[in-house]
């Protein structure tokens, strides 16, 4: 049976180089002496660290907890002391600091009690708490607590679950090799994604330019107790986009703005997958995954890499580099971003490490004037009209920009890839996208501020007249009081004196010593 | 020519009626200049301008009372927008109320601070914590940055501190492209 595919708009074919770090197994990264550990590896809130410095940790201890609803449990990847937690500089295009647990290793390795649990024993809720407290967020690079999008919802609005193994993007094998090697335990973990989403289908998505992990998938999946579907989808960037391969597969588009279950569809990367059949299946959290390094290093590979390993430690294992470096990037050449220093620890996100030099990757020529070719037009998968967009952000006209669905761009590269005039587009959709958030928070921020100086004003008003009207009863009932006396403000002024110093004189009785002080 | 007149005048009264209860049915309220002139002032409730907050101010304007740049902390950008909204020329903002800051949050000294919620009572938008002597503290999630609790302070232990960048308040900038010189 051979399934009908589509075909999304536009997408280019960058040249691949996947074949140079596919030639070597997975090797086991060794543990560094150091593991610096973020406490922000997902996106929504930053978990809350539930250790103290100087604590001794296990491999698989939770060290923080999720804070909030979109957020997950960080762990510790391997035993040893706690010695700092505080600012590190981050894996993150600014090159800022962000909170970290830092711990020492001992080199033990030593596990805490791992729990394994039979997921068919515990209802979908039980199981996604689990999952947030075991970490786990997807690994396909957006890093969404995946317990939020493992829920069917009521009414049922899931009924697909699509795995991605497409894995698009330029040099990085991060995915295809985890499939090759792990192919039963991704089923394992698509079977409980299945139990929890109740999902009708379960089919995975993988591009025809990796026929050894077809075979393995393919393996896997007639093993397994439900029908899954491997579907083989021709290679062309980005359909490795969850949007992208939903198209491709099932025909549907996912409307502007929605998400993928709004065309009944739960999109989770084949690494996720693993994950979550580790932590349920054996017990262990998210602690570690598997990390591409290739580019300028002597031997490419995938490395099977502890979260928060620093990556200066990594890229060593890459054993030298032929040419000078020019610099590192974190994720693609299409997507990933550039990283200001190398030593930031690897975080959840992390897919590939691409050590630069100047031949591989040569810096962009000189960008030319916009001549309005299109040429980004036809290669948008989202559809969109990046020239406009462009114009829209370069002239900051936010709300143009938006109107054209600047936020439906999914910042995968194809414009500026084929950009005769090498214009770096995206960039200008980052810089637009990240001012209009910006914008908003400052303008809820200042709504938030107006609410507040209303009701302080209210409040301040409403005590005045409170006060008054107090002030007008007390006045209504003196008279009466007072009107056996000749003057009712002294006479009240003179009980007033003489209750204070009855007190008073009480007050001496009770408060001085039984003996007279000499 | 009778009938003509009545045609006419008949004409007369539905289509005048229809316009009345038109103009009732879908009366559109009075353009509120002043809300939206709030709407673009920042909220901080400063008093820089000289008005007791940013809807006195925004009254102001709206009544022709107060010019447009007068706000330092929406600095030249709000002056801009507010000449937009009023369609007047811009003019940059009057150095005579003070210069745009960094944006800041304002923090107390605990150690010094005696308690006297004077600085409560000065604070526009109820962000200062504490009780009569008791330590107060600032709600830095709520604090505008407006400086009025620093006067009223008679031990001087309230400072502002600028809003440091942090990874979740980061923007990508504007990029600067070099262009290839043709000749």
């Amino acid at each position: 049976m051979s399934r009908t595919l589509y075909q999304f708009h536009g997408g280019v074919h960058p040249e691949e180089h996947k074949q140079v770090s596919t030639q070597l197994p997975i090797a086991i990264a060794p543990i560094p002496a150091q593991l610096i550990v973020p406490t922000r590896q997902h996106i929504g809130h930053p978990a809350k660290p539930c250790v103290s410095i100087g604590e001794y940790v296990q491999k698989g201890q939770i060290i923080a907890q999720a804070d909030g609803y979109i957020s997950a449990a960080i762990h510790a990847p391997s035993s040893g002391t706690v010695t700092h937690i505080g600012m590190h500089p981050m894996p993150h295009p600014s090159g800022l600091v962000d909170n970290a647990i830092v711990i020492a290793t001992d080199g033990k390795d030593e596990w805490c009690e791992r729990q394994p649990i039979d997921y068919r024993n515990l209802n979908a809720s039980a199981l996604r708490n689990r999952l947030r407290d075991m970490g786990i967020a997807g690994l396909g690079g957006a890093v969404f607590p995946s317990f939020i999008k493992l829920n069917p919802g009521v009414p049922q609005k899931v009924q697909t679950l699509l795995l991605n193994g497409g894995e698009c993007e330029p040099w990085i094998t991060c995915d295809d090799m985890t499939m090759r090697e792990r192919a039963t335990g991704i089923m394992a973990g698509v079977e409980i994604m299945r139990f929890m989403l109740r999902a009708e289908t379960v089919i995975v998505g993988i591009e025809d330019n990796k026929p050894e992990a077809i075979i393995a998938m393919q393996q896997a999946a007639a093993q397994c107790q439900f029908p899954v579907e491997i579907a083989v989808i021709p290679t062309l960037y980005p359909s490795g986009g969850a949007k992208q391969m939903i198209k491709v597969i099932t025909g549907k588009e996912v409307p502007s703005g929605g998400r993928s279950t709004d065309v009944g569809v739960a999109t989770f990367n084949v690494g996720t997958a693993y994950a979550i059949h580790r932590a349920i299946n054996h017990g262990e959290p998210l602690i570690s995954r598997i990390v591409t390094v290739a580019g300028n290093v002597q031997q490419a590979r995938n490395f099977d890499v502890l979260i928060g390993t620093p990556m200066n430690a990594l890229v060593q294992l890459g054993q030298g580099h032929p040419a000078k470096v020019s610099g590192y990037v974190m994720g693609g050449p299409m997507m990933g971003i550039d990283l200001q220093r190398i030593d930031v620890p690897v975080v959840k996100a992390t897919n590939c490490i691409l050590v630069k030099s100047q031949t591989l990757f040569p810096p962009a020529p000189l960008a030319m004037p916009c001549i309005r070719c299109t040429r980004c037009a036809d290669a948008c998968p989202a559809d969109l009209q990046p020239q406009e967009l462009y114009w829209f952000a370069r002239a900051k006209n936010f709300d143009k920009a938006q109107k054209y669905n600047l936020f439906d761009c999914i910042e995968c590269g194809c414009c500026s890839y084929v950009c005769p005039s090498h214009i770096p587009l995206v960039q200008y959709y980052r810089y637009a996208k990240s001012e209009i958030a910006a914008n908003l928070a400052e303008h809820k921020a200042a709504d938030h501020a107006r609410e507040r100086h209303e009701t302080r004003l209210a409040r301040i008003e409403r005590e005045k007249k409170e006060r008054a009207e107090k002030l007008a009863q007390k006045a209504a009932a003196k008279p009466a009081a007072a009107t056996s006396s000749d003057d009712p403000a002294t006479a009240a002024k003179k009980a007033a004196i003489q209750a204070a110093i009855e007190r008073a004189k009480a007050n001496q009785a009770t408060t001085q010593p039984p003996t007279e002080p000499s | 020519m009778i009938a003509a007149l009545l045609v006419m005048a008949g004409l007369a009264i539905v289509l005048g009626a229809a316009l009345g209860f038109a103009a009732i049915k879908y009366k559109v309220e009075e353009d509120p200049i002043v809300e939206k002139i709030d709407a673009i002032l920042p909220q901080t409730q400063c008093g820089q301008c000289g008005y007791p907050g940013c809807k006195p101010y925004a009254e102001a304007i709206a009544s022709g009372k107060a010019d447009i740049n007068q706000c330092p902390p929406g600095g030249d950008e709000g002056a801009r927008k507010l000449a937009e909204l009023m369609g007047v020329e811009f003019k940059p903002l009057n150095a005579e109320f003070g210069e745009p800051k960094p944006k800041s949050v304002a923090v107390i000294d605990e150690a010094i601070c005696i308690g006297c919620t004077l600085c409560i009572q000065a604070c526009p938008v109820d962000a200062i914590l504490g009780a009569a002597k008791q330590m107060h503290t600032v709600i830095a999630k709520e604090c505008t940055g407006c400086e009025l609790c620093i006067a009223p302070c008679p031990v001087d232990c309230i400072t502002m501190e600028p809003i440091k960048e942090t990874v979740s308040t980061w923007k990508w900038k504007y990029p600067i492209v070099e262009l290839k010189a043709v000749s």
